[in-house]
């Protein structure tokens, strides 16, 4: 039995211990917003925080994620009430066809809490291991700053 | 207030941004369900001599379906039948499917694929234009070649001997993977009543439909086609689910139980589609003062194995070749051929940007060749207003090239840059070259000629009970803004809130064929059918309550239109005379960039660009596809090199097919020029893939103007520049 | 994802003991610490069937010790660990420099400096660096613990000289005696971030009165394993760097390396880069 905290929420796996943590998500904990891109760490799109951290679940086997504290796309906010993150998302139209979208938004998010700034070259920088195919990027930056902007004047 | 020209929340945004959008590899079709694969082909041609699965593995634990379990034809209905949805005996390219499997457990399934051995009798493939049109093998009838088209305005040879400089180049461009970050999927079951479901990640519904119909030999009403939210498309999920459609399909109806078939990512690039490969040859007459007066034009395409899309590729190709220029002698043959790789298809631009990469630079170089400015050099030529195109069409309105160009070039600081910069390159001692490249472009928006016509698209709007207008039409959310355009264009036609306007799934069984979501014709023809429809529901509610409940219960009927073709639009399919498309758009690009020399790394400082859509329906979107477009067209012109070895891709990994990270992105200047459009809604044209076609010639023209290297193959390489800077070298 | 989870044995070890023991039992284990190398194979459906030595727990292999010397480096540290770390941020810059061009941060926070070692890699992003560090891997097996000089460690394109049963606990990193007088990391990959490199330069040297006392350069992806560009090295030692020795040593460079066409880069290429990456350093 393999325990974890996903979204806050206390959570245990019965499963095969090396199920990656992305399957587990998806099909164990009905967390389907994580996605798999490309299932060799490339393109960013199953990312999720393991103990604050950016990291390519698909490269994740759920016995390394033993008495970790997960966080996924769903922890942030919901369609009625959405985080400023997703909200500066939305604005800036950070978001096209949304597949790299919730593994965009926990890397940004943990930019965001971890005090990163609004300049657009950082911000790239730490979203470089997101691969976006439809935005350019330039929205997904734009979104970033705005929230990083928005929290500074809170 | 109307909310055309402004820019509303995404429609579905709310849901992708909280991993409540459902793509289709999100669904749980219950615990019946199985997991199909594929058995390809392990050689590029031949035909197969044996199957065999190893006697000791448990087989009746496994769905098996071949070619002989197609209930119609063995054919992947699109332009020729010439595809087999699965081998029979022949094989024409690697990676083609021979046969299919499902168990319950996806991984299970991928491993039996070892336990099925293929005896194969190999012959020798084909993988270049060179060898095809050379006819190492016979490949498709006496020459190889599936499609031919011939563009001839005014006299060549006569204007040729008038010219006071010829000017000739040879281009030359590689495959490019469209690398949606949601790779190919679908999941298939039959309904109670027997009718064959697909859902999926589908650009184009209608198309998976008439494909089915034809393999599953039914009549329509009998399949059914669903859209689930789609991870981007790019032209790679136009006729490629066709195919995945119908093999899923075929395990659903052989096992009775829903079956999902998504693709993982070496799987999805080694098999499915790609832009196609050219070679465009310029032979182009100028006069003294510059004008063009004669462009001589080849152009040849790699098809790869069968027909697929390339007779319309080519012909987009084709039409675009002379460049956003008013030439009057022109004359252009083009031709796609067969060779042994998976057939290339649909992507982003489809055939223009590989023919305006060769016409844009080449105006650099006929600028070179004359001491000209190339930026005089275009505003001399370039399209306006009573300009003639390639095939004759005279333009009489919504022609913003120029416009676009000198935005562009004012807001880049070009001419500026070119001079400060070739102060920088005099300096040996920098650490590297610097150069800003120019180019325009033009797109034709919707299908090309009589393809609409042809289409006879539909779109329609209906009052629900909910009080809503429910907007039906096929054509798909793939990113780029459908759901919330449509509600626009519908809410500003009802003189209604946006909030009133909802737009439906496109599921054919509840959506009438508003053709396919490509050409950068959704919103200038599908938006207008939108729009007309809702004009006429508007008609109604003039004497229907004004509570919209109220109102639903007396309009019960569905508002349709059909597509008319605008009575000022003549095109002649033999002649390839007349109008190819109803209007173009435009685009001007600067891009400054910056080389290293020790390593020949290419850095992009910055985009500028304008470009002419007609009207942003909604400017923050219209914003989103010109910046994508351009980091497709950047990754295309300076990253992307798909590897091919004996007609396989060797490089069908994100790992090691290298597309553009938000640090190799540069930022990006972009202006919107509005010149409306009568016949398109609210005065828009197309915007989809018009970004693409600019930056592959821009970033060649800065390249020539950083180092005075002419590198004329994509992409441009380090590799490449540092082979040329060494040749050059004394 | 063709990797089947029920088809595979986990080992899942406590402490360095219980990791060496259960490797003693299960020779034929995939040893699995950061998972960016190993769980791209498994995600293939490469590894189906086999056992795997999960490291993740033996946390004594996770830390940073300062030594008389320099530093020894936990095999499990992350790249980004290192990044995060100041001893090594100001005393082995370099090294530190390195891990940041690793993937992006999603790989940094996984990838560890002894699983990239034990991968052997020829594109390993800390191995040059490690090399003109004259760093010291430190091993442990059924025979005990052994010292392996970092020049020694690598056997070939993914093969270490590691015995079975062997597994890396610690990367010693001695500090520079002397301050260099110029110091390089260069890597040139295939984008700006989740890049493999084509080539890979790091360099140290030490200059006296005018004259070269000591130059250290080694260079990734130029070989079946990271080089030290020793006939170099060798030629410029207590000469000044004029432009003839400076292009001496750059085609002595050849002498150390043997790169090849592959589908990331070419032959001409990487050499050429590479020493233009030299002759810079030198100049």
């Amino acid at each position: 039995m393999i325990k974890l905290t996903v979204n806050k929420k206390k959570r245990s796996f019965a499963g095969h211990p090396f199920k990656r943590l992305l399957d587990v998500l998806r099909e164990d904990f009905g967390l389907t917003g994580a996605k798999e891109g490309c299932g060799e760490g490339e393109c960013g799109a199953c990312t999720v925080l393991v103990d604050g951290r950016p990291v390519n679940s698909c490269l994740i086997p759920v016995c390394q994620a033993e008495g970790a504290k997960v966080e996924t796309v769903e922890s942030l906010g919901t369609p009625d009430r959405l985080s400023r993150l997703q909200a500066s998302f939305l604005e800036c139209g950070g978001a096209q066809c949304g597949m790299c979208t919730p593994g965009m938004l926990m890397t940004a998010s943990a930019w965001v809490k971890g005090g990163g700034s609004a300049e657009p070259k950082a911000i790239r920088g730490a979203l470089a291991g997101n691969l976006c195919r439809c935005t350019g990027y330039q929205h997904i930056v734009e979104s970033v700053a705005k929230c990083v902007k928005k929290k500074a004047r809170r | 207030m109307p909310s055309v020209g402004r820019s509303p929340s995404r429609r579905e945004g709310p849901d992708k941004l909280c991993g409540a959008a459902k793509y289709i590899d999100d669904y749980d079709f219950g615990p019946e369900t199985l997991h199909g694969v594929t058995l390809r082909s392990t050689i590029p041609r031949g035909t197969i001599k044996s199957i065999t699965f190893n006697p000791l593995y448990p087989w009746k634990d496994f769905i098996i379906v071949t070619s002989k379990d197609i209930p119609g034809e063995n054919v992947v209905a699109l332009i020729e039948a010439d595809q087999p949805l699965l081998a029979e005996t022949v094989i024409r390219h690697p990676m083609e499917p021979i046969l299919l499997l499902a168990h319950p457990n996806r991984q299970t399934a991928y491993e039996a694929l070892k336990q099925i051995t293929v005896e194969y009798e190999a012959l020798p493939g084909v993988f270049t234009i060179e060898e095809s049109l050379a006819k190492k093998q016979l490949l498709h009838g006496t020459d190889n070649v599936f499609k031919r088209y011939l563009i001839e305005k005014g006299d060549v040879a006569a204007a040729f001997k008038e010219a006071a400089h010829i000017v000739e180049g040879y281009y030359r461009l590689p495959h490019q993977e469209q690398a949606y970050i949601e790779n190919n999927g679908v999941a298939s079951y039959v309904d109670k009543d027997g009718t064959i479901v697909v859902m999926g990640s589908i650009q184009c519904p209608f198309y998976v439909h008439k494909a089915l119909m034809k393999a599953f030999h039914r009549d329509g009403s009998q399949v059914r086609v669903i859209q689930t939210t789609t991870g981007g498309g790019f032209g790679g999920k136009e006729e490629y689910p066709s195919i995945i459609a119908g093999h899923c399909a075929l395990l659903a109806l052989k096992s009775g139980k829903p079956v999902k078939m998504i693709y993982d990512r070496h799987e999805d690039m080694a098999a499915t589609t790609k832009r196609h490969p050219a070679v465009v040859r310029h032979r182009t007459g100028v006069a003294k003062d510059g004008r063009l007066v004669a462009q001589d034009i080849e152009v040849v395409m790699d098809a790869g194995a069968y027909v697929t899309l390339s007779p319309v590729v080519l012909s987009r190709g084709t039409l675009h070749a002379s460049g956003p220029y008013d030439c009057p002698n022109v004359r252009v043959r083009a031709s796609c051929v067969a060779t042994s790789t998976p057939p290339n298809g649909a992507f982003r631009g489809f055939g223009a940007p590989q023919t305006l990469f060769a016409a844009e630079l080449h105006m650099e170089k006929i600028a070179a060749k004359l001491g000209l400015d190339s930026l005089e050099l275009r505003r001399k030529n370039l399209l306006r207003l009573g300009s003639t195109t390639s095939t004759g069409q005279l333009l009489t309105q919504s022609v913003g090239a120029e416009e676009a160009l000198e935005k562009t070039v004012k807001k880049s600081g070009y001419l500026k840059k070119r001079r400060e910069y070739d102060a920088w390159n005099q300096k040996g001692s920098n650490p590297t070259w610097r150069g800003v490249g120019l180019a325009v472009c033009h797109h034709g928006a919707g299908f090309t000629g009589s393809g609409e016509v042809m289409l006879a698209s539909r779109a329609s709007v209906q009052l629900g009970k909910d009080g809503l207008v429910h907007v039906l039409a096929a054509s798909t959310e793939i990113g780029q803004g459908t759901n919330t355009m449509f509600a626009q264009v519908a809410a500003d036609a009802l003189g209604l809130p946006l909030e009133k306007v909802v737009v439906d799934v496109p599921d054919t069984a509840r959506v009438p064929n508003s053709g396919p979501t490509v050409a950068s014709r959704t919103t200038m023809v599908v938006g207008g059918l939108v729009r007309r429809a809702a004009l006429l529901l508007k008609a109604d509610l003039r004497y229907a309550p004004k509570d919209l409940k109220k109102a639903a219960k007396i309009l019960t009927k569905s508002y349709e239109v059909e597509y008319e073709r605008p009575t000022d639009v003549v095109w002649d399919d033999k002649t390839y005379k007349g109008d190819a498309y109803g209007c173009y758009s435009y685009a001007a690009m600067v891009v400054d960039l910056e080389i290293d020399k020790l390593t020949y790394e290419v850095t992009v400082r910055e985009v500028t660009t304008a470009q002419d859509v007609g009207k942003a329906i909604h400017p923050l979107f219209v914003e989103g596809q010109i910046m994508g477009g351009t980091a497709q067209g950047l990754g295309y012109a300076l990253l992307e090199a798909p590897v091919y070895k004996d007609g396989f891709m060797a490089n069908s990994q994100l790992t090691n097919y290298i597309i553009p990270t938000a640090l190799d992105t540069p930022p990006m200047d972009v202006s919107i020029v509005e010149k409306p459009y009568s016949n398109g809604p609210f005065g828009a044209k197309g915007v989809g893939e018009l970004p693409l076609d600019v930056p592959g010639p821009a970033v060649a023209a800065a390249v020539f103007h950083a180092t005075g290297l002419w590198l004329t193959e994509l992409p441009i390489l380090p590799e490449r520049l540092c082979a040329a800077a060494l040749a050059e070298a004394p | 994802m063709r990797g089947a989870a029920s088809s595979m044995s986990v080992l899942r070890p406590r402490s360095a003991k219980e990791a060496l023991a259960a490797y003693a039992a299960h020779p034929s284990a995939i040893p699995l610490a950061g998972g960016t190398d190993v769980m791209v194979l498994w995600n293939m459906g490469l590894l189906n069937g086999r056992t795997v030595l999960d490291l993740s727990g033996v946390s004594e292999w996770a830390k940073t010790k300062k030594t008389p010397r320099g530093l020894s480096l936990g095999a499990l540290i992350t790249h980004q660990g290192l990044q995060q770390d100041a001893v090594v941020t100001t005393r082995l810059p370099l090294l530190a420099q390195a891990c940041a061009t690793i993937g992006a941060q999603q790989i940094q926070n996984r990838g560890t400096l002894g699983g990239n070692i034990a991968n052997a890699s020829p594109a390993g992003d800390t191995f040059p660096v490690l090399a003109v560090y004259e760093a010291v891997v430190s091993v442990m097996g059924p025979g005990g613990a052994r010292a392996v000089p970092f020049s020694g460690i690598f056997a070939g394109v993914k093969k270490t000289t590691l015995a079975p049963g062997e597994l890396i606990a610690s990367v010693d990193v001695p500090f520079l005696a002397k301050k260099p007088s110029r110091q390089l990391f260069r890597k040139v990959g295939t984008r700006l971030a989740q890049a493999i490199s084509k080539t890979m330069a790091a360099g140290l040297l030490w200059l006296e009165g005018g004259r070269v006392e000591e130059l250290r350069f080694a260079l990734g992806s130029m070989a079946p394993t990271v080089r030290r560009l020793s006939a170099a090295e060798a030629y410029v030692k207590g000469r000044k760097l004029d432009a003839k020795t400076v292009e001496e040593a750059c085609s002595l460079l050849e002498d150390d390396v043997s790169p090849i066409d592959d589908i990331r880069s070419t032959r001409e290429y990487r050499l050429q880069v590479s020493k233009n990456l030299l002759r810079s350093f030198l100049s």
